[in-house]
């Protein structure tokens, strides 16, 4: 197997998945592609298990949340292959209102956790996660607190005395 | 010969049927607990002194690390980097440094990239005693810890002659370090590694070949590759179960690829692998530690950042009496300085495992987004699942080889 | 000659076999010196505690040599670290499980007022839940400022009076936290 380039990558994927992949760019030389969620899973499945690109390894798995887009969230998972070291980043981006994907916790164990704060961050709910509960936060949070229109500051602080910090 | 063991029949049982040991029983660990080191929870079922399933709730210090980044410029960000993994920060703030300068294209000179590797190998030190000592307190081993924990002060030492800081030192600059090295700061590493060596013999001779340590860790927690990969583990433990996976090897950073070192890797994936794959560590870094000197002598003296104004912090001497220094200053600060839309994802080998960094900057003065890959996060998902099985003694012990920073975990 | 020294004597009338203080003075200067400090080591500054409680520093040369992980048997309530609201009642209920006398040293700026982290999930200081005595600052504090702290404390407990614990004024303190005295 010859060494993986991000044009031969490109060339696999576009013949696999034709439209249904996009490709961003290679912001400092990792590709990034985009799919929509219908396909996400079939893709990661392909990365990880077809014999020339084994995307063995889950890095990680985030969201972002964009409020001026039309497609507000994205989620962006990095898969690494390690018997040829080499990374490639898909994003998915998803509606602004109940945005919802489906689990990659079908294909990696280590996806659970990091969903998890996915979900809990952003409210992306992963379906067919076994147990999509919040992970850092505290349960009866109502918020959440990784959207950019809520603050970062407690909004019930009464000891915050604005005219200490001149405003 | 040693008589065998007189069976007890089964038509004689030493407890009557409706004993309440038969029923499972819930027991809450945490997450204020001597035995776990850090606000873990986790509710355990136990039948006798054997768990049979577990539930780990965490995010008892969840501090809104990625919030706060979002609301900070670069150069604040640093300390936070710091309470990430306090245990090696050195190691989170040099990754964050070269995460910002992966984004602005900043070359940095060969002197600095050794000056890191330094830092980072001793912070790499200091975790791995950490680590290691803590587990030889779980195993009924105190003085080990003691010996060790005592040479960790002198590593502290160099830390403060370097920046002033002994634990959460917030080391460096975007660009480089903010002061040389010392004279002082050279000779006290020199010193450590004179000092070290002996000390981490006597404490592998401790418990390398000491039978209780051994029937306590081997086979305990035992992992497979296969599991450790599809939990996405890195660093060390992933390491002792056979995969030779170190960002340091795969993805060289700050000159790593110029040195001699070797990455050890265990067979069984236990908790004995894991303790002598952090042991061989550390003896890999004195000798990282010692080819970086040697590289830094031949190097120009006094080089200790880029020659990167528009990025790079001036000296507050400068910006109080020097225009130029002013304006910079003023510009970084105040963010109004030329970056690049992009994002970037930057990974270094922190002492657990792959420490990264995906920044996503949209031309301002504060990052638009920055998640941490925090390897204690991904690397504790397995702990209730493994647990199932085990004694809660060894759950105890696999979770302290485990190594779960407390910050790093729930960020 | 032996290296001990031996804590002062309380001012006092001493004579030919005798000596005569105040109970107070005798009590506190006992129980200031058998400070059983329970950790409750949550993040950096528990690290720096563990440096403290090694050779270098030795917290035990002033009488804390057994950490009591148990707040039962604690008199020194030392919280190490951010805490985040999540683990807010969880203090709370450690710190009402130790027995009075209790003393609480706030150690570091996040468990003085949430230090750096002024965000929705942390606790802006401890004193918002449980009564503090000392305060110790840093971001971690050095070893030598733990310990100064507790040589404070010990300051303090040795001028307790014996009945400050009945006082309204306490049962008021810890009605303000929503506390229940223990102590009748």
């Amino acid at each position: 197997m010859d060494k993986l380039t991000n044009q031969y990558i490109i060339e696999r994927l576009n013949g696999k998945f034709g439209e249904d992949v996009e490709i961003l760019g290679e912001p400092h030389g990792l590709l990034t592609i985009s799919t929509s969620k219908t396909r996400i899973i079939e893709l990661l499945d392909y990365l990880k298990n077809d014999e020339n690109l084994r995307f063995n390894y889950l890095t990680d798995i985030t969201g972002v949340h964009y409020p001026e887009q039309e497609k507000s969230f994205a989620v962006v998972y990095h898969l690494h292959n390690l018997f040829q070291n080499f990374r490639i980043r898909i994003k998915v981006f998803l509606e602004k209102e109940n945005p919802s994907i489906p689990t990659a916790t079908t294909l990696w164990k280590g996806a659970n956790w990091m969903e998890r704060e996915t979900y809990d961050f952003f409210g992306i709910v992963f379906d067919g996660h076994p147990d999509l509960r919040r992970i850092l936060n505290m349960e009866d949070l109502d918020v959440f607190p990784m959207r950019k229109e809520y603050p970062l500051e407690d909004p019930n602080r009464v000891d915050k005395k604005d005219f200490y910090f001149g405003r | 010969m040693s008589k065998p063991i007189t069976k007890i029949t089964p038509n004689k049982p030493l407890l009557d049927d409706n004993d309440p040991q038969e029923e499972l029983i819930t027991l809450n660990i945490g997450p204020t607990h001597p035995a776990t080191h850090g606000v873990f929870q986790n509710v355990v079922q136990i039948d006798g002194e054997r768990i049979v399933s577990g539930v780990s709730t965490i995010g008892y210090i969840h501090r809104a690390f990625e919030k706060i980044a979002e609301r900070r410029p670069f150069y604040q960000i640093t300390p936070l980097t710091d309470r990430l993994n306090y245990c090696s920060a050195p190691i989170n703030n040099m990754g964050w440094h070269m995460t910002v300068e992966k984004l602005l294209d900043i070359e940095i000179p060969k002197r600095v990239q050794y000056m890191r590797v330094i830092v980072m190998e001793l912070a790499r030190i200091a975790d791995h005693i950490i680590c290691n000592g803590i587990l030889g307190v779980d195993t009924g081993a105190f003085s080990g810890f003691l010996y060790v924990m005592q040479e960790r002060e002198f590593i502290y030492e160099i830390f403060e002659e370097i920046c002033g800081a002994r634990l959460t030192t917030n080391i460096g600059r975007i660009g480089g370090f903010e002061r040389d090295f010392n004279e002082v700061a050279f000779r006290k590493i020199e010193h450590f590694l004179e000092r070290f060596p002996p000390v981490l013999k006597e404490f592998e001779e401790l418990f390398v070949r000491n039978r209780i340590f051994i029937e306590r860790t081997s086979g305990v927690a035992a992992v497979t590759a296969e599991q450790a990969l599809d939990y996405s583990w890195s660093g060390p433990i992933l390491r002792a179960t056979g995969v030779d996976y170190d960002v340091r090897a795969v993805a060289p950073y700050s000159s790593y690829e110029e040195f001699d070192f070797e990455i050890p890797v265990g067979t069984q994936g236990d908790v004995y692998d894991r303790f002598m794959v952090r042991n061989a560590e550390m003896w890999q870094s004195l000798s990282i530690i010692r080819q970086a000197l040697e590289k830094i002598k031949k190097e120009p003296k006094g080089v200790f950042h880029a020659d990167v104004p528009e990025f790079y912090l001036p000296p507050k001497e400068q910006v109080y009496n020097n225009m130029e220094a002013l304006i910079y200053h003023f510009k970084i600060v105040m963010g109004e300085w030329e970056t690049p839309k992009s994002e970037v994802y930057h990974s270094v080998e922190g002492a657990n495992g792959e420490l990264g960094f995906y920044l996503i900057h949209d031309g301002g003065r504060t990052p638009y987004r920055l998640h941490f890959r925090r390897p204690s996060f991904i690397n504790y998902q397995m702990f209730a699942p493994m647990s199932a099985g085990m004694l809660i003694s060894d759950a105890i012990i696999n979770m302290s080889s485990l190594n779960i920073i407390a910050g790093e975990l729930d960020a | 000659m032996s290296k001990v020294t031996l804590a002062e004597a309380p001012p006092g009338v001493a004579g030919a076999g005798f000596f005569a203080t105040t109970l107070d003075k005798a009590i506190g200067l006992a129980r200031a010196n058998s400070l059983w400090p329970l950790p409750f080591a949550t993040s950096c500054c528990g690290i720096e505690f563990m440096a403290t409680m090694g050779a270098t520093y030795d917290l035990a040369r002033f009488g804390a040599e057994r950490p009591s992980f148990s707040p039962r048997q604690a008199d020194m309530l030392l919280v190490m670290g951010t805490i985040a609201k999540k683990m807010a009642p969880v203090l709370k209920q450690v710190y009402t499980q130790m027995a009075e006398p209790r003393w609480v040293i706030a150690v570091g700026a996040c468990a003085s007022s949430g230090g750096i982290f002024d965000t929705y999930s942390v606790l802006q200081g401890i004193d918002e839940i449980i009564p503090v005595d000392v305060y110790v600052p840093g971001c971690p504090p050095r070893p030598e400022a733990i310990l100064d702290g507790v040589l404070k404390l010990q300051e303090i407990v040795k001028n307790e009076s014996l009945n400050r614990r009945n006082t309204p004024e306490y049962k008021a303190l810890l009605e303000k936290y929503g506390i229940e005295t223990n102590n009748g």
